[in-house]
């Protein structure tokens, strides 16, 4: 199945108040450390590194290892002054990058 | 009551000679609300049950994991339904044709899930919803069989479970199924496999006990597919059912097979009374 | 020579545990652990502060094991899993919008330690462990 990231965030939220954002993405995070029915080892396949952005501006930054489960879940809490776009990218050690966005408004 | 009090002993045993806190796992009016929603996890049997009260499996499972159930987002369960989403309006097959083309939205099918598995009259047996699912692709799309247990399946299952969350399981079990039932309840109280186990041996005569560092459920099917912790992947009941026997070293009927179909039928009924919680998130 | 069942069976338990003993590999995972912490805070002391780690007394599953970790005014922190083959679990950087908190679900290879470490806005650090223990599966799995 294609990876296909999925974000909850507040469509408007009030100006310097912090508000929860969660994200989860279907991911196998294959560790490296396991190994298939022949004995070789499975290569590592991970989500190496989760960022999120509002407007061009970094709001959570995290290097992620093979011990962060299948399906990585991050859920953190953050505030803006003014409307804009939170922008999520998650990057795979194949080099695929899977991106999604959302507009929040002040309100 | 024999059996809360019994479960709510062995957890207060186990805090008090470890020194852990409890475990929270008082299974009495345990009530769960998902996104405003509430279901009972916990309801009177109806007449004729061979449980005296019912149980779903998330009142037996640490606070951590009932969390995770509680919000649809937390729920991983939920990348497989917006899977099936997708999957649901692809058209597949040499008919051309999707889900979509003949049942419009996943709400058409709202309350289905409740009184799965039943008897199909043209058929002329008892159908699970992975059956009728099957039928569907081959006779209207053209399409080839999922594997009965595979990703897709359990996907498509959740995604038309979701439909009848919180309403009552209500399996017929009468007339020309009846057949079907009894032979499924003969394999649920049937000893199987080196250890010499059935069903009911864990989860009629045990459930609320402690196995290993485990409590024993009831082995309700209210809450499948469920997303284990352990997989980290929606698992259907037949596939749930194929772990339990090799767990008790015994060789797996044939999942889609005769046995588990009947079995599968057996259990549903089971739990009528209890509400439709799928997919849940179990350990 | 001749050993019965009983006999041969203890006799490779005794070999199991004269292999094993040397090299504890929960010591060894510790000490990486340790390593790790130290690369993170170049070697500086970390003490106690406004630093809270919340994970389960007992994770029902290794696989999936919710965590929480928030240290007020942190610039970012650290999450080692002590008994872990690779103890590293992730750094998080907190930017200014961003309170210093995270909620995520990690893998433990068993029941071990779980260590957070924040970096503090002024370069100090902090540090907190859980213990967590993680049980099998009543039926092996």
């Amino acid at each position: 199945m294609a990876i296909k990231p999925r974000v909850k965030v507040p469509k408007s939220v009030a100006a310097g108040e912090y508000f929860t954002v969660k994200t989860l993405i279907n991911h196998k995070m294959e560790s490296g450390q396991r190994k298939d029915k022949e004995g070789n080892k499975i290569p590592r396949k991970i989500i190496n590194l989760f960022e999120a952005n509002f407007n061009g501006e970094n709001v959570i930054t995290v290097n992620v290892e093979p011990a962060v489960s299948t399906n990585p879940f991050f859920e953190f809490q953050m505030k803006i002054e003014a409307a804009g776009d939170l922008a999520f990218k998650w990057t795979d050690d194949d080099g695929s990058v899977y991106e999604t966005s959302k507009p929040i408004a002040i309100g | 009551m024999k059996k809360i009090t019994k479960s709510i002993l062995a957890g207060g045993m186990l805090a008090l000679s470890l020194g852990f806190a409890t475990q929270a796992n008082e299974p009495t009016d345990a009530v769960m609300t998902i996104d405003g929603v509430t279901i009972p996890t916990h309801v009177k049997a109806p007449a004729g049950s061979p449980l005296p009260e019912l149980f779903s499996g998330w009142v037996f499972r640490s606070t951590e994991t009932q969390a995770m159930q509680l919000d649809d987002f937390d729920n991983p369960g939920m990348i497989f339904v917006d899977q099936a989403w997708e999957t649901w309006s692809t058209p597949e097959g040499s008919a051309g044709k999707s889900c979509a083309d003949c049942h419009g939205e996943p709400e058409s099918f709202a309350g289905l899930r409740a009184v799965m598995p039943k008897w199909n009259e043209a058929a002329g047996e008892v159908y699970t919803l992975e059956d009728y699912i099957n039928e569907s692709r081959v006779k209207y799309m053209g399409a080839d069989k999922w594997k009965y247990s595979g990703g897709k399946m359990a996907a498509m299952v959740a995604l038309i479970s979701l439909q009848s969350r919180g309403d009552i399981i209500n399996v017929k079990t009468d007339g020309p199924a009846a057949a079907t039932w009894e032979k499924g309840k003969e394999i649920y109280y049937t000893r199987v496999g080196q250890l010499d186990m059935s069903c009911a041996n864990c989860h009629e005569d045990n459930y609320g006990v402690m196995i290993r560092a485990d409590h024993l459920s009831q082995g309700q099917l209210n809450g499948f597919p469920a997303y284990r912790l352990k997989n980290a992947k929606l698992n259907t009941a037949q596939g749930r059912f194929k772990g339990c026997m090799k767990n008790i070293r015994a060789t797996p009927y044939k999942v889609g097979g005769e046995e588990f179909r009947a079995l599968q039928f057996y259990v549903a009924s089971r739990g009528n009374g209890l509400p439709i919680e799928g997919p849940s998130v179990r350990n | 020579m001749n050993l019965s069942r009983r006999q041969t069976l203890a006799l490779g338990g005794a070999a199991v545990t004269v292999t094993l003993l040397p090299i504890s590999f929960a010591q060894a995972a510790t000490d990486d652990a340790a390593a790790i912490i130290a690369e993170f805070t170049g070697g500086a002391a970390v003490g106690e502060g406004d630093i809270e780690l919340t994970a389960p007394e007992i994770a029902e599953n290794g696989n999936t094991v919710p965590m929480k970790m928030a240290a007020p005014g942190a610039a970012s922190i650290m999450l080692v899993a002590t008994g872990n083959p690779t103890p590293r679990v992730m750094v998080a950087h907190f930017g200014a919008s961003a309170e210093s908190r995270l909620s995520t679900r990690i893998r433990l290879a068993g029941t071990q330690d779980v260590i957070a470490v924040a970096k503090l806005a002024d370069g100090s650090f902090i540090q907190s462990s859980k213990s967590v223990k993680v049980t099998i599966g009543g039926c092996g799995g």
